[in-house]
């Protein structure tokens, strides 16, 4: 066993120190100049495209939320001008309606004043044609009174002469 | 956990392909080293090839780095002695054939080892207690690659980072980059929670540095082929690191499992210490682990190469090479999965120690 150990430290401790200062130099140079820039480089990196992703996402989602408010309000634009045209269409039904109805009384009163007119006009010129058969009837009267004097023949010859003439207008 | 991923990268692809290319230089060149090899000890005396110390030779720690044939580079040796530090190139020693006369003391290298010897050439252990081996050696020169490699990549991925903020990778860094994701999202996050920031670093850090190792260890020239992540006493330094860090980082809910766990209290002293011994066996296994299966790998194509030798023949070549390029793409797969392993298992400790626990 001791001849196995002799001479370890001798021939092999130089080794070890040799190795154990290469690495801790090693360590101490590339933890500064490589390895903290390129890690921080990488995640650097990492985090900028993760935030391009996630800006990207977040764009998309903006944009369907847009297409969709967009599709929205296209929905009630075109519920609300259904709706519209159906309430002008009512409006115009009603409108159409009460005019109509507006129409019908009023002709009806136009007619019926039209009638009472007439019927007013009738009535006068009825009294005038009974004012003018009068007036005539008075006449003939008169002529066949003086007729009658003369000729009796001729008398109911101008009697059915002037019945001729009358016609009730 | 989904493991499919590893499966389905690209970047095990490229792996494959690197691994055919890494695998035809090994064969090259290790055909080359070991005729030359072969050459000399028929030279010296006919000595019989003998496997078992060549693999060891290659796996082991050394104070030379063999670039070819007889060329080797000497790695300067550092010692501290109880007189005085000393410092001379290891081109002294001719390869372990000669002493060299330092300013305080004789040395010579024996197995590899640096001993003090008297005038007569004979160790004396006495000295050689008192002196210590700060060398240079091949696997600190590989650490120190292998960390200057680590710099130059993740600086010039660090320096892109800054210049095209905000915008994708590119380059080199869209190949670091996923691997850097695969730590935080698949290591740290899963098992340490939300606090896994904080342990960043140092996962990354024992990640890549483990990975890189392990990849230049199946390197088979200059700049790679050194055993790093294969050296026990390497991984005993980061399994120490891991027990650091686990350690300082616990809760008190940690502790409380530990010393006040939820079992009757006669069994307490059976319970507390079955606990500590779990503190110190958990960073233990990482150790053992990493170092086994990296020297595992090392040795399988190290031990199908010496075919040729075992049986000297050229014809056993083809089979040797083709056994060789299965494994270095296995072993490729081994030094991600072996990396990777490694920070889950450290990041599982740490979510273990700051786990809250709500009773």
């Amino acid at each position: 066993m001791e001849q196995l150990f002799e001479g370890l430290l001798n021939d092999h401790l130089g080794f070890v120190v040799w190795a154990a200062v290469a690495f801790i130099i090693l360590l101490i140079l590339l933890a500064k100049f490589a390895w903290k820039p390129i890690m921080s480089a990488i995640s650097d990196r990492e985090r900028s495209i993760e935030d391009a992703l996630l800006k990207a996402e977040a764009a998309k989602e903006e944009m369907a939320r847009l297409t969709n408010e967009n599709e929205q309000l296209l929905k009630e634009a075109r519920a609300e001008r259904d709706l519209i045209l159906r309430e002008a269409k009512i409006l115009k039904d009603q409108i159409v309606a009460e005019a109509k109805n507006i129409a019908s009384v009023e002709g009806n009163k136009m007619i019926e004043n039209a009638k009472l007119e007439i019927n007013s006009l009738k009535a006068i010129a009825m009294a005038d044609v009974k004012n003018q058969v009068a007036t005539l009837s008075i006449e003939i009267a008169e002529k066949v009174l003086r007729r009658e004097f003369d000729n009796k023949n001729a008398q109911d010859e101008l009697v059915a002469d002037l019945l001729k003439e009358v016609k009730i207008k | 956990m989904d493991f499919r991923h590893i499966l389905n990268s690209k970047k095990l692809f490229l792996s494959l392909i690197l691994g055919v290319f890494f695998t035809l230089t090994t064969c090259k060149t290790f055909a080359i080293q070991h005729e030359e090899h072969t050459a000399e000890a028929k030279n010296a005396e006919q000595e019989a090839f003998n496997p078992t110390t060549a693999i060891l030779e290659h796996i082991a720690d050394s104070h030379y780095w063999h670039l070819w044939g007889e060329t080797s580079l000497p790695l300067p040796v550092i010692l501290f002695t109880d007189k005085g530090t000393e410092f001379f190139s290891g081109a002294g020693f001719h390869h372990g054939h000669e002493a060299y006369q330092g300013k305080y003391y004789t040395y010579k290298l024996i197995d590899d080892k640096i001993r003090v010897v008297n005038a007569e050439g004979e160790v004396d252990k006495e000295a050689s207690s008192h002196i210590y081996d700060f060398s240079i050696t091949k696997n600190v020169l590989a650490m120190w690659i292998a960390g200057t490699l680590l710099f130059i990549i993740f600086f010039s991925v660090a320096a892109s980072y800054k210049k095209r903020v905000g915008k994708a990778p590119k380059g080199l860094q869209s190949f670091i980059e996923p691997v850097i994701m695969f730590v935080r999202d698949e290591i740290a996050r899963p098992n340490i929670g939300y606090r896994y920031e904080r342990y960043m670093p140092v996962l990354l850090t024992i990640f890549f540095f483990i990975w890189i190792n392990n990849l230049l260890g199946l390197v088979p020239i200059f700049p790679g082929g050194a055993n790093v992540t294969g050296n026990i006493l390497f991984t005993f330094v980061f399994s120490f690191i891991v027990l650091l860090v686990v350690n300082f980082s616990a809760n008190k809910y940690y502790w409380k499992h530990i010393f006040m766990p939820p079992v009757p209290v006669w069994l307490y002293p059976i319970m507390i210490p079955v606990e500590l011994i779990g503190v110190i066996s958990r960073p233990f296994a990482l150790m053992i682990r990493l170092y086994a299966n990296i020297s595992a790998g090392h040795i399988i194509v190290l031990s199908l190469i010496s075919l040729i030798f075992i049986f000297k023949t050229l014809w056993i070549a083809p089979v040797s090479i083709l056994f060789v390029l299965f494994m270095d793409v296995l072993e490729l797969l081994v030094a991600f999965l072996q990396a990777f392993i490694f920070t889950m298992l450290t990041a599982l400790f740490i979510g273990t120690a700051v786990e809250e626990h709500h009773h």
